[in-house]
């Protein structure tokens, strides 16, 4: 009679595959994008191509494509991992590129004379950024990883078309059910809500924390 | 010499430029490393064979990838010629001074935004049984549009207030200061921001292949899982996503661009705020 309490297993599954994809490929994603920021800003030139590179390349595939690469492609080499895993590292290397670009921004807030009394001190490279230059990027850096990460939510939704269990994905088995379409839908739609605000909500917070400390 | 480098670290003295040199060697060595380790990979599973790269040479299959393209371009077009003026029109809502006008507007743009772009899309295939180019469209026109409301709204707010009083003191009215005053001024600070969320909505076109739009990666799809051609995967993505690049990379230049020449130009005060007014595209990709 009504979709949702019919339906809950499916949803919940559907749900929790989504936010647990979320948050594999968010991990991934942020520690990529932090090498990769490193990467970015290091002395070293090869290095700092290669963070180009990275960013550029991934900014400028669609999604789909790099799904379509991943999930396909890799098999051709012999390489067969569960779909879960593939679709984490599209999604995680995808965003990383996001995230690389967030933290390499959030590197030029911080003012120049950080960095040097950290050198002054006798600091290398990577304890300037890593102890000092970063943590404090980190703070106008909070509110739009938020979006970043508000953005791979959201896209973990193509996922499920590349047979992960996900919440868009279950439409297809309720619809099969002979439920209403609109109603399918919009329980899938109030899933999807409440997972972008509440990370909102979290990030929100965590400004919060940190304009405390300032 | 960037400043965001030289706050990191010093200009190398001999001492550690050879570090440098020496990290940079190591780097270089790892990614050729990791650059020969698929080309071998390639070799290995065969990826040049001439029978793989054989359906390029077809006519047939130059036009269904050209056909792809052009399905791509017209989804692209559509969705700009309609997601500008969605835009507009959300944008002039929220700003609106009845409140009723406001709520509805803001409601809108913040559930699009919200809302992934594919759950849109298939919401308007499935249940609304829209033809997929159109489903596709509309999905990608409600959500781009709604940024670029933002993005419309930023610009208009990030003019500075005088500008707006003076044209009240000279006794224009709303709509003619809005459209004499502050769009002009805040189209050039917008500019580069909204060419930047066309990339996105370029890239999310490829979001067609998954309900069945007959776009250039559905037909470099049909292509490589074509078993007369020995499913020649590699060789289609090696011809597909250089040009996904390629025309995404156009575009952001083509934003870079405008970017630079609205800083160059003289007049241009207005385009200063383009990064204070927090004028960023979504990060949707």
């Amino acid at each position: 009679m009504n979709v949702l309490t019919d339906n809950w297993s499916t949803y919940w599954h559907g749900f929790l595959g989504t936010l647990w994809l979320t948050l594999v490929s968010a991990a991934l994603a942020l520690g990529l994008g932090v090498v990769v920021a490193g990467f970015r800003v290091s002395p070293v030139r090869p290095l700092r191509a290669f963070g180009t590179g990275w960013v550029t390349v991934l900014r400028n595939t669609p999604l789909t494509l790099l799904f379509f690469i991943v999930v396909l492609g890799l098999p051709r080499f012999d390489i067969t991992l569960p779909f879960f895993t593939f679709a984490v590292l599209a999604l995680g290397c995808y965003t990383s590129a996001f995230v690389c670009e967030t933290l390499r921004s959030g590197v030029n807030t911080v003012p120049v004379g950080q960095g040097e009394a950290a050198r002054s001190l006798g600091l290398t490279f990577t304890q300037t950024l890593g102890l000092v230059i970063l943590p404090q990027a980190y703070r106008s850096v909070v509110a739009p990883l938020g979006s970043v990460m508000i953005a791979l939510a959201k896209n973990t939704a193509i996922a499920g078309s590349f047979s992960v269990v996900e919440l868009l994905g279950t439409y297809r088995t309720i619809n099969e059910l002979g439920y209403g379409i609109v109603w399918t839908f919009v329980w899938i739609a109030v899933g999807y809500l409440i997972l972008t605000l509440a990370i909102s909500a979290l990030f929100n917070l965590l400004e919060r924390r940190v304009a405390v400390s300032r | 010499m960037t400043v965001e480098s030289s706050a990191l670290y010093d200009v190398p003295g001999p001492k550690a430029l050879a570090r440098h040199r020496l990290y940079g060697w190591l780097a270089l060595l790892v990614i050729a490393a990791v650059i020969g380790w698929v080309v071998y990979m390639l070799f290995h599973t065969q990826q040049f064979t001439y029978q793989k790269w054989m359906p390029f040479e077809y006519k047939g299959v130059q036009e269904l990838l050209l056909r792809g393209l052009a399905n791509t371009l017209k989804a692209f077009g559509w969705t700009a010629l309609f997601a500008l003026p969605f835009g507009a029109l959300f944008a002039a809502g929220r700003l609106s001074d009845h409140r009723v006008v406001r709520w509805v507007s803001t409601v809108v743009v913040e559930f699009f935004r919200a809302m992934p772009l594919l759950v849109m899309i298939f919401f308007i295939f499935v249940a609304l049984k829209a033809p997929p180019m159109w489903a596709l469209v509309a999905g990608l026109t409600l959500y781009n549009g709604s940024v670029l409301a933002e993005v419309f709204r930023a610009g208009v707010l990030a003019v500075p207030k005088g500008q707006r009083e003076a044209a009240y003191a000279l006794g224009l009215r709303k709509t003619q200061v809005m459209a004499y005053v502050l769009v002009p001024q805040a189209n050039r600070a917008m500019l580069p921001t909204i060419v930047s969320q066309l990339v996105v909505a370029l890239k999310d076109t490829s979001l067609g292949f998954l309900i069945t739009y007959e776009e250039f990666l559905h037909a470099g799809k049909l292509i490589a899982t074509n078993l007369d051609y020995d499913l020649p995967f590699i060789p289609v993505v090696m011809v597909v996503a250089p040009v996904y690049i390629g025309m995404c990379l156009l575009l952001s230049w083509f934003a870079k661009w405008l970017e630079r020449r609205g800083r160059r130009s003289p007049k241009a005060k207005g385009g200063a705020p383009v990064a204070a007014a927090g004028l960023t595209p979504d990060p949707q990709g």
